[in-house]
């Protein structure tokens, strides 16, 4: 079945679609993070070395990845607005912004709870610790940069720029810990395998999982009503079911 | 709050951020991006002199001596190649072990140790349950020819 | 394990349901925050559409 994407790159069209969405994303998260706690938490055997201290593990790292991989998507959506002059790609990327930010303070809210009790410190500023508080700033001025703006084309326009220019920071953030002496450990998922217990790595992937399906139900709940704000003063905005209701 | 003052603090905040943010690259790259220097980049006077920086590698096996009060530290730094002794007076965290990773900041003082303000402890990302570990250390024992009853007494501590 | 044990994390209660308990409390706040934006964005388009018929 060949479908047109572009049709669903109207923003008019992808309202509904988004609508359509948005339940199947919110309940598999829901139901993920359910077994990945459950697995975690009653399944996962203790460390040896940390002992019950590195199950904060299951929450820091999917939100440390998906504080990364927002970013990037964001940042391709931000590049399609800028190259193609598409609005929805552009009201992707602002749809995403908020909860990037939201995945990068967890980041360093959970990093340094789990840095206190094993390192002795709340926060060190080593190459790790500091890119990833830049990519939250990184998030803040994005949020920041397209809000001062007015006229939401030029807005975006802006904001894009900004992006783009920030996702250099993203292989920073993954890298450091290689390039750089850190405090931070270095990957436990590496592209050649994982040093983890499989229960662990259960866990850790199903929260990951669910982190994801919960930041997607979340930018097409925003989505939606960037898209109304915008398109207002449309015709097929006023012949909603919602705004007649 | 009219239009234009809303407009403004957005862009003073947006400016902010950016600032803080190049602000703390500098910042990073002035002091060097490296968190520590390794006993070996001290011993071939790579490290400052006269001011606190951070020394990282692993705590040799079998140096760490308490003081008498109870407080004070003694032990040593190694990077496997070269040694480096650290005396510190306060509380160490969880996870300083002998044979572990630790990243200590003080200064180096003319008895040749370093003064240490703060002791970090520095965790590998290899995460398994107290079995395995053991059955891990049993086999790289074994590889390197150390006797059972070795490592059963250092298991036992 | 019993009840108490596990809440006590070996020690580490704090630390585990501290990073627990916040993460939580920001999935709750930006979840209330995108169903109040639509709520206001739909109340605004209803308003103009409303100003538009009259007009």
């Amino acid at each position: 079945m060949a479908i047109n994407w572009f049709k669903y790159s109207a923003p008019s069209t992808f309202y509904g679609l988004a609508g359509k969405m948005i339940p199947w994303f919110a309940i598999p998260s829901v139901v993920l993070f359910a077994v990945g706690l459950y697995i975690g938490f009653f399944v996962a055997p203790v460390d040896a070395v940390q002992g019950e201290a590195y199950r904060i593990i299951f929450i820091h790292v999917p939100a440390s990845i998906l504080s990364m991989f927002l970013y990037l998507v964001m940042a391709g959506y931000a590049a399609l607005g800028l190259i193609f002059n598409t609005r929805l790609s552009s009201m992707m990327a602002t749809a995403l912004a908020p909860t990037g930010a939201m995945f990068a303070f967890i980041s360093l809210w959970t990093g340094a709870l789990w840095g206190k009790p094993m390192w002795g410190a709340w926060w060190v500023w080593d190459a790790r610790l500091t890119s990833e508080l830049i990519l939250l700033f990184l998030y803040f001025g994005f949020i920041a940069l397209h809000a001062s703006i007015d006229d939401p084309r030029r807005a975006d326009r802006a904001a894009a720029l900004l992006a783009i220019v920030g996702s250099v920071n993203v292989p920073i953030i993954y890298f450091s810990v290689k390039w750089w002496n850190t405090l931070h450990q270095g990957s436990t998922i590496k592209f050649t395998g994982t040093s983890m217990h499989v229960a662990m790595q259960e866990a850790m992937f199903i929260t990951l999982l669910a982190c994801w399906f919960y930041a997607v139900a979340m930018a097409l709940i925003r989505v939606r009503s960037i898209i109304l704000e915008r398109e207002r003063n449309n015709l097929w905005v006023s012949e909603l079911k919602e705004v007649n209701s | 709050m009219k239009p234009r003052q809303k407009r403004a603090m957005f862009i003073v905040a947006g400016v902010t951020g950016v600032g803080l943010a190049v602000l703390l690259v500098l910042n990073a790259l002035k002091s060097n991006v490296s968190l520590y220097f390794t006993p070996t980049q001290v011993m071939n006077n790579e490290a400052p002199h006269g001011r606190s920086f951070r020394i990282g590698g692993l705590v040799q096996e079998g140096s760490v001596q308490r003081e008498k009060d109870g407080l004070t530290v003694n032990f040593v730094i190694t990077d496997m190649a070269k040694h480096l002794p650290v005396i510190y007076k306060g509380i160490l965290p969880d996870l300083f072990k002998e044979g572990k990773g630790v990243v200590a900041q003080g200064k180096m003082e003319a008895d040749g140790k370093m003064h240490a303000e703060e002791v970090l402890a520095k965790h590998d990302e290899n995460y398994m349950p107290p079995e395995a570990a053991d059955a891990l250390k049993r086999a790289q024992a074994a590889a390197s020819g150390v006797t059972e009853a070795n490592v059963v007494s250092t298991a036992a501590k | 394990m019993s009840v108490v044990e596990f809440f006590n994390m070996g020690g580490y209660a704090f630390y585990v349901w501290g990073s627990y308990g916040v993460t939580l409390l920001a999935f709750v706040i930006e979840i209330l925050m995108v169903r109040h934006k639509r709520k206001i964005t739909l109340q605004q388009v209803r308003l103009m559409r409303e100003a538009g018929e009259e007009a």
